[in-house]
C-alpha cells in the first residue's frame, strides 16, 4: 500500500492551499470555500491516521463524521452571514467590511 | 474475464483494470441502447392511457420511430450562442447521463452478477442523485440566461427537498435487511419489503418521481408553461442527452424499486439457473417503471409552492415517523437479527404489514380532517361573500411566512 | 513507492483534490471555483475510498458535494459581484510565503526526509505502508457507536442540536425584514423594524468612501 506519509503530504498540501486561499482572496465566499478545502484536509488526515493506526478502534471514522456535520453547519451560517451582509452593504468584498476596524 | 486476461500474462491489476473497464463500457452501452426501446415503451403506453394508438407507422407497431428519432436529434443543430460558458455547458448533459449511468452499476442483476458490490450502496444511490442536481445548476448558470438560471434553481430547490424522504425511505429496507449493499438487501429479502413496508414503498415512489422530475412534479421542465426550464437552451445531441437521461431515470428507479422492495432477483428456480434472476429483476422493474407512466399520466401538474409544501410539510414528517414505527418494532419482535428462510421472515413482515396499514389509516384521517377544516373555512367564506361582505384574498398576506 | 495500480490511483485522485483545490484559490471567475471545489471533494471522496472507508466517501458526495458545494452555489447566485476585479488581495505575496513555509514544515516532520539528512529528533516520519486489516462490519460499529452511551452518543446528540442551531439560525437570519406587516406579531416586527431605517442611514457614507 501507499506509505502513511503520502496521504499526510496531500492533506498538508490541500490544507496550505486552503490556507493561501483564505489570506489571498477579497471575496467571502471564496474565503469560506477555502475553509472547506482546509476541513477536507483535516479529514483526510483523520482517516488516514485510522486506516494506518488502529482500523479496528472506529472512533477515527467517527471524527471525521463528526467534522462533516460541523462544516456542515458553519457553511450555512456563514453563507446566512453573507447574503445578509450582502444585503447591508451591497458588497461581498471582505475588506469593505471594516465598520469594527480602528 | 479477469482470470482469461491473467492467464494472458497480464500483471493481477492491470487484468482487473482491463476487465472492470470492458464491464464499465458493457453496462453502460446496454444502458443506452434500452433508452431507445423505452422511448418506445413509454409512447405506446402514454398514447394507450390518452385513448389513442401511438406511433404506428415507422416500423412494425412503431419499432423503428425511436431510431428515427434519435438519428433526427443527431441530425440537428448544436446552437451555442454568445456568452455561453463553454465547459460549464457542454458538461452538464454529460454529467446528467452520468447520474444515472452510475446507479446501474450498484444493481444486482442476478446472485453473483453485480457490477460492484458496494458495501455502502445504499449511500451510493443518494449520491448518484446528488449529482444529478448538480449537473442541473451547471446547465442552467452555462445557458447564459436568466429564464435558464431560475428554472435550475427551482428544479435544485425541488431534487434536494425530496433527497431527504428518499433517503429515509430507502432506510427502512436497510433496517430490515441489516446492510447497506444492495446485493445484501436482496439476500435478507426472503418476504418482499412491499408487503412488509408499503406505506414506504408509497413514500419512496412519491418521493422518486419528485426527484425524476416527473409529473406531478414536472415543473422542472413543464413544456406548456417554461418551455424548457434549465434545458431551454439546449439543442441537437445535447438535448438529446437530457431526454435520454431522464427517460432511462425513470426506468432506474423502477429498477431500484424492484431492488429494495419486490424482491430483486428472487423469485422461483433461481438458485438452480442464476441467470433468471436477471429475466425476473427486468419484469419486476416494469411493476415501478408502469406506475411512474401511470401517475405522469393521469394527475394534472403541481405548482411549485405546492410541491414544495407537499415534501417538507407532509413527506418527511412522514418518513421519518415511518422509519421510527418500523425499527422499533422491527427491533422489538423476537428473532428479526437472523432471517434465514421465508417461514421465518412471514411472522414479523406480517405485523409490520398490520402497523403499516394502521398508520396509512392515521394519516389518512389526518388528511381527511385537514380536508374538512380548509372545505368549511372555504364555505363560511363563500356565504360571507354571498351576504355582501368584502372579497378577501385567498392567498396569505405578503410578508408572513414568507 | 512502488509502481502498483493502487499507487497509480492515489496519485490520480491526489491531482484531482490538489489540482482542483489550486485552482478553486486562483481562478477569477466564482461560479468556476464552486465547481473546481467540487471537483477537489469528489478527489477527496477518492482518496477516502481507497482507505478503506466506503461509508465516508458516500457522505462525503452526499454532504459535500450534494448540499455543501450547492450551497455555495446558491450563495454566489444570491451575491452577484462584478467578475473583473482582481481575485486576489494585497498580501497574497505573504499568503504564499506563509503557506509555502507552512508546507515545507509540516513536510519535513511527516517525510522520512529529515531521518535521511541525519537531523535527529526533528521528524515523526511515518513510513508505514502495511497497516492492520480494517474488520468487516466497520460501518455497523460506528452505527453503533453514535448510540453507545459509552462511546459516542453524546457527542452525537450535540451534534444535531448544533445541526438544529445552524438550520433556524440560518433561517431567522435570511428572512425578509417584516416592515409591511399585518399579521399579528407586533414584537417582532417592531424590533426588527427599528434597527433597519438609522443603519440603512449609517452604511450610505461609509459605502462611498470605501470605494475610492
Amino acid at each position: 500500500m501507499v506509505p502513511l506519509y503520502m496521504y499526510l503530504l496531500v492533506s498538508a498540501a490541500l490544507f496550505c492551499i486552503g490556507l493561501y486561499g483564505v489570506l489571498s482572496r477579497r471575496n467571502a465566499i471564496a474565503i469560506l470555500m477555502s475553509i472547506e478545502l482546509m476541513l477536507n484536509a483535516a479529514n483526510i488526515n483523520l482517516v488516514a491516521f485510522w486506516r494506518y493506526g488502529q482500523p479496528e478502534n472506529i472512533s477515527g471514522q467517527a471524527f471525521a463524521a463528526f467534522v462533516f456535520v460541523v462544516a456542515a453547519a458553519e457553511v450555512a451560517v456563514g453563507l446566512a452571514l453573507i447574503i445578509n451582509i450582502y444585503r447591508q452593504r451591497r458588497s461581498v468584498v471582505a475588506d469593505d467590511v471594516d465598520l469594527m476596524k480602528w | 474475464m479477469t482470470d482469461f486476461l491473467i492467464d494472458l500474462g497480464l500483471s493481477r491489476g492491470l487484468a482487473v483494470l482491463i476487465a472492470k473497464t470492458l464491464g464499465v463500457f458493457a453496462l453502460a452501452t446496454i444502458g443506452l441502447v434500452w433508452t431507445i426501446f423505452l422511448i418506445w415503451i413509454e409512447r405506446k403506453v402514454a398514447a394507450r392511457f390518452q385513448d389513442r394508438v401511438g406511433p404506428n407507422r415507422a416500423g412494425p407497431f412503431g419499432l423503428v420511430q425511436s431510431f428515427a428519432d434519435a438519428i433526427k436529434i443527431i441530425l440537428k443543430e448544436d446552437i451555442m450562442h454568445r456568452g455561453v460558458d463553454r465547459w460549464v455547458f457542454n458538461i452538464a448533459p454529460l454529467l446528467s447521463v452520468m447520474a444515472v449511468l452510475m446507479l446501474w452499476v450498484v444493481i444486482p442483476w442476478t446472485p453473483t452478477l453485480v457490477g460492484v458490490d458496494l458495501s455502502v450502496g445504499v449511500v451510493y444511490v443518494i449520491a448518484a442523485g446528488a449529482i444529478s442536481a448538480i449537473a442541473i445548476l451547471m446547465a442552467g448558470w452555462g445557458s447564459n440566461n436568466k429564464f435558464a438560471l431560475l428554472g435550475a434553481f427551482r428544479a435544485v430547490a425541488q431534487l434536494i427537498s425530496y433527497e431527504v424522504p428518499t433517503v429515509l425511505a430507502l432506510l427502512v429496507p436497510v433496517v430490515l435487511a441489516g446492510s447497506m449493499s444492495l446485493q445484501g438487501i436482496v439476500r435478507e429479502q426472503h418476504v418482499m419489503y412491499a408487503l412488509a413496508a408499503p406505506l414506504t414503498v408509497l413514500i419512496f415512489i412519491i418521493a422518486s418521481m419528485a426527484e425524476l422530475g416527473r409529473a406531478p412534479f414536472d415543473i422542472l421542465e413543464a413544456e406548456s408553461e417554461l418551455v424548457a426550464g434549465y434545458q431551454v437552451e439546449y439543442s441537437g445531441f445535447k438535448f438529446g442527452l437530457f431526454y435520454v437521461g431522464e427517460f432511462l431515470h425513470a426506468y432506474t428507479v423502477g429498477l431500484t424499486m424492484a431492488v429494495f422492495f419486490l424482491g430483486g432477483w428472487r423469485g422461483p428456480f433461481v438458485d438452480d439457473l442464476p441467470a433468471l434472476g436477471a429475466v425476473y429483476l427486468f419484469l419486476k422493474s416494469f411493476i415501478g417503471y408502469f406506475i411512474v407512466l401511470w401517475i405522469r399520466m393521469t394527475v394534472p401538474r403541481v405548482r411549485v409552492d405546492q410541491m414544495l409544501d407537499l415534501g417538507w410539510k407532509f413527506l418527511v414528517p412522514l418518513s421519518l415517523l415511518n422509519l421510527v414505527v418500523v425499527a422499533l418494532v422491527w427491533k422489538i419482535y423476537p428473532g428479526t437479527d437472523s432471517i434465514d428462510s421465508f417461514s421465518e421472515a412471514i411472522g414479523p413482515s406480517l405485523v409490520l404489514l398490520v402497523v403499516n396499514i394502521l398508520m396509512i389509516l392515521g394519516v389518512g384521517a389526518v388528511l381527511r380532517e385537514q380536508g374538512r377544516r380548509e372545505r368549511e373555512r372555504i364555505e363560511a367564506k363563500q356565504r360571507a361573500l354571498e351576504l355582501g361582505a368584502e372579497p378577501v384574498s385567498d392567498v396569505a398576506p405578503a410578508g408572513a411566512g414568507r | 513507492m512502488e509502481l502498483t495500480v493502487e499507487s497509480l490511483v492515489f496519485l490520480l485522485f491526489s491531482l484531482i483534490t490538489l489540482g482542483g483545490g489550486l485552482l478553486v484559490v486562483t481562478t477569477r471567475n466564482l461560479f468556476h471555483g464552486a465547481l473546481f471545489l467540487m471537483l477537489s471533494l469528489f478527489g477527496v471522496a477518492g482518496l477516502f475510498a481507497l482507505l478503506t472507508a466506503p461509508f465516508l466517501a458516500g457522505i462525503q458526495v452526499v454532504v459535500y458535494i450534494g448540499a455543501i458545494a450547492i450551497l455555495i452555489i446558491f450563495a454566489i447566485m444570491l451575491t452577484p459581484q462584478v467578475t473583473a476585479t482582481r481575485p486576489s488581495n494585497n498580501q497574497w505575496i505573504a499568503a504564499l510565503v506563509v503557506a509555502v513555509v507552512l508546507f515545507a514544515l509540516l513536510a519535513s516532520i511527516v517525510t522520512p526526509l529529515m531521518d535521511e539528512l541525519g537531523v535527529e529528533g526533528w521528524g515523526a516520519s511515518f513510513t508505514e505502508t502495511d497497516p492492520p486489516p480494517v474488520p468487516e462490519d466497520s460501518i455497523a460499529d460506528l452505527g453503533a457507536a453514535f448510540v453507545d452511551p459509552q462511546r459516542f452518543m453524546l457527542p452525537f446528540e450535540v451534534a444535531s442540536i448544533l445541526l438544529m442551531a445552524a438550520l433556524v439560525g440560518a433561517v431567522m437570519m435570511v428572512r425578509p425584514s417584516r416592515e409591511d406587516d399585518e399579521a399579528p406579531a407586533p414584537v417582532e416586527a417592531a424590533e426588527v423594524a427599528e434597527p433597519a431605517p438609522p443603519r440603512a442611514d449609517a452604511v450610505e457614507p461609509v459605502l462611498v468612501e470605501s470605494q475610492e
